[in-house]
């Protein structure tokens, strides 16, 4: 009796399973320890914000969504995106701070069968030779930001410029980028150490850039080692002599701490981006706005490409009704780019990345004394990054 | 070559230098004297750089808070002595190392709980915020001189503590022979606390000396701790002398590779290449060193006389 009694519950939870509880499943591989977990936080709170603002659904699925940190490390990166699709079963594996985490985590997720959705890094492997039909980005490619920026400078008269990056795979993208539009004379290249250990004081580098007597310094220091450059350009006094042109590196996590401490040199500062949080448009202003009063400050990029990520998983579940071993169907709708973003309108290329506008930045206060960043003008309209070429795929 | 450039990058090896001898100062006063390795040691520095951030911020004043950060890290050291380390002198060295990591990760939580992820830039006043104008055109900013200052006023201190004080007679003593100190009716609980809260003042310091260059941050203290250790084996486990003689080395070296190596890659290999190599081959550099002079004098370049 009681042997049937049981069968009967569990035959019954199980049909409730399938009834009530079906869901999408979704692994975000992000930083959730080590200082970079400021960035993945952004990215955590932009996916909860968004899935708050679906109503907890795609189409008639309820979402789950998975977090895993992958500690800064590619080889834990990789180990988590294993957990996600072996273990978890996860139709979406996205999030992704970090190239090379991204790139060491690319096969797991590929060979496995399931959808790769970069939230942030834009190694350029994964848009030229190693595209793939079931990888998309909601972000960009690394080198087109510093594309931007290299334009941009050209535009200033700018004719030389000495360059800084982090020794790793987005670094050299981002180099390879603004070296490759701008058209003056590169006084020195530095790379300097990244990952969990990485260097943060820059004095010897900054020395070198001073006495190379370049016009401008371009950088990209994304996290905690922009605050720290930034601080220490201040202090080397480049300000002012040696204009700071830079990438990723100015943020909406590192303005709130430069502001509580006073670093007034950073007001006036430009970069390039594809996003910012003025641009005109009601699902950037829902996002923005909705953001704000969530978490009472403004998202980081980071944030909007997550929120981003998540629409473009909705689009593609409900353009197939919520079937989700429709993979080509998913696939289909993910390639139109159907789904409201918070930079406005674009379109994939054939390699699955953006194919979108990039503006000039600036740091300014805005109404409440806040420091944040607004629109300069368009340095790009509907830009395509070069490995697009060497992609196979049509 | 650019001597103007030589001269400022000597300087900021010099600081390095300077920031490495306040950490390893003190790891080299437990190591040597309580034969315990302390893989926590790089918390206090963190520890230090947070309590010191906030104390600016209520105090408005990065050298007050400094002032009122010291007393904290050490209640914090003789704390962590009197609960965890105490009960690990009588283990061996793999039960420190096991036991001090798990140290790394309560503090690294600890720090995360209280002050949250994101970090904390600290604020300095407007005088240290410039640079100064030295001899010959130099110009270097005046906050990294002042730390130079600092840590060389603090290495004479620690000279004149070690050498002509009764406890460091009993500092010295110790590190050549502790069985014997406390046969001879030393406290040599009392002497341990005392030097694990010197140690944990000195790492903390550094801590707080580096926040307004780069920032308190989780795991800070991590990322510099294998450095300081490589001082230590470099200068002679337990010898005051040889952990400043090797953190000099060490600053120059590390700041002079970061600075120089990639021109002089140039020389015979295409631009491309030393940009590429360069980064890995300085950051290689003062484990070179470590190896080179392990190989030649195992027990590092000066170590205590008596083992």
């Amino acid at each position: 009796m009681l042997k049937r009694t049981l069968l009967g519950v569990s035959l019954a939870s199980l049909m409730a399973a399938s009834a009530w509880g079906a869901e999408v499943k979704i692994g975000f591989v992000t930083t959730l320890t080590t200082p970079a977990a400021v960035i993945g936080k952004d990215m955590q709170d932009a996916v909860n914000l968004a899935v708050e603002h679906m109503g907890g659904k795609m189409g008639d699925l309820d979402i789950n969504v998975i977090f895993e940190d992958d500690g800064f490390k590619p080889e834990i990166g990789k180990q988590k995106t294993d957990k996600l699709v072996k273990q978890d079963d996860v139709t979406f594996v996205t999030g992704f701070i970090w190239s090379h985490v991204l790139l060491a985590s690319r096969k797991s997720a590929l060979d496995g069968g399931k959808f790769l959705i970069s939230s942030n890094a834009g190694p350029s492997q994964l848009a030229g030779k190693l595209c793939h039909e079931n990888f998309f980005s909601t972000s960009w490619q690394n080198d087109q930001t510093p594309m931007a920026m290299g334009e941009v400078l050209n535009q200033q008269g700018v004719n030389s410029i000495y360059v800084m990056a982090p020794n790793y795979a987005a670094g050299k993208n981002m180099v390879a980028g603004v070296k490759r539009t701008f058209k003056g004379e590169i006084k020195g290249t530095d790379f300097t150490k990244w990952g969990k250990d990485a260097q943060l004081d820059f004095s010897a580098e900054l020395a070198k850039a001073k006495a190379s007597g370049a016009e401008g310094i371009f950088v990209f220091y994304p996290g905690k080692a922009g605050g720290a450059f930034i601080k220490q350009y201040q202090q080397q006094g480049l300000q002012g002599k040696v204009p700071l042109y830079s990438v990723f590196t100015v943020d909406a996590i590192a303005l709130p701490k430069l502001q509580a401490a006073k670093f007034e040199g950073v007001l006036g500062s430009r970069m390039t981006q594809f996003w910012d949080p003025t641009l005109d448009n009601p699902q950037n202003k829902k996002f923005v706005d909705g953001f704000k009063a969530k978490y009472g400050k403004y998202p980081s990029f980071y944030a909007a490409q997550s929120y981003d990520t998540m629409y473009l998983i909705k689009s593609a579940v409900e353009a197939v009704n919520g079937d989700l071993s429709n993979m080509d169907g998913m696939r289909a709708a993910m390639k139109k780019a159907n789904f409201p973003s918070v930079r406005g309108e674009f379109t994939y290329g054939n390699n699955h990345m953006p194919v979108q506008n990039f503006y000039l930045r600036e740091v300014v206060k805005d109404g409440d004394g806040t420091w944040t960043t607004k629109v300069v003008k368009t340095v790009f309209e509907n830009h395509q990054d070069v490995y697009a070429k060497d992609c196979p795929m049509k | 070559m650019d001597w103007t450039l030589l001269l400022i990058q000597m300087l900021n090896g010099l600081q390095l230098g300077v920031l490495l001898f306040l950490l390893a100062s003190g790891l080299t006063l437990v190591f040597g004297i309580m034969d315990f390795v302390n893989l926590a040691h790089g918390s206090f520095y963190m520890v230090g750089a947070f309590v010191c951030a906030s104390l600016t911020f209520f105090t408005g004043n990065f050298l007050i808070g400094v002032i009122l950060a010291i007393p904290v890290v050490a209640l914090v050291g003789v704390i962590t002595e009197k609960i965890v380390v105490q009960q690990l002198y009588a283990r061996d060295h793999l039960d420190h190392v096991l036991a001090t990591f798990g140290l790394i990760l309560c503090f690294d939580t600890l720090v995360h709980m209280i002050w949250g992820a994101q970090g904390i830039a600290v604020p300095l006043p407007k005088w240290l915020d410039g640079q100064v104008e030295l001899f010959g055109g130099i110009v270097f900013p005046t906050f990294r001189l002042l730390i130079i200052g600092t840590g060389l006023t603090i290495a004479f201190g620690l000279y004149y503590l070690v050498n002509h004080t009764r406890l460091g007679m009993l500092i010295r003593a110790g590190a050549s022979n502790r069985t014997m100190v406390s046969a001879l009716g030393v406290d040599i609980q009392l002497l341990f606390s005392l030097v694990f809260a010197l140690g944990a003042v000195l790492a903390g310091l550094a801590g707080m000396l580096i926040s307004p260059i780069t920032e308190a941050s989780i795991g800070m203290g991590n990322e510099i701790i294998i450095t300081a250790f490589v001082v230590i084996i470099v200068g002679g486990i337990g010898s005051m002398k040889g952990a400043f003689i090797a953190a000099m080395i060490i600053g120059l070296i590390d700041t002079l590779g970061r600075s120089f190596l990639d021109d002089m890659f140039k020389v015979f290999m295409s631009a491309p290449a030393a940009e590429t190599s360069a980064p890995a081959v300085s950051a290689m550099l003062i484990y070179i060193l470590m190896a080179a002079i392990l190989a030649v004098r195992p027990q590092g370049l000066f170590p205590p006389k008596v083992r």
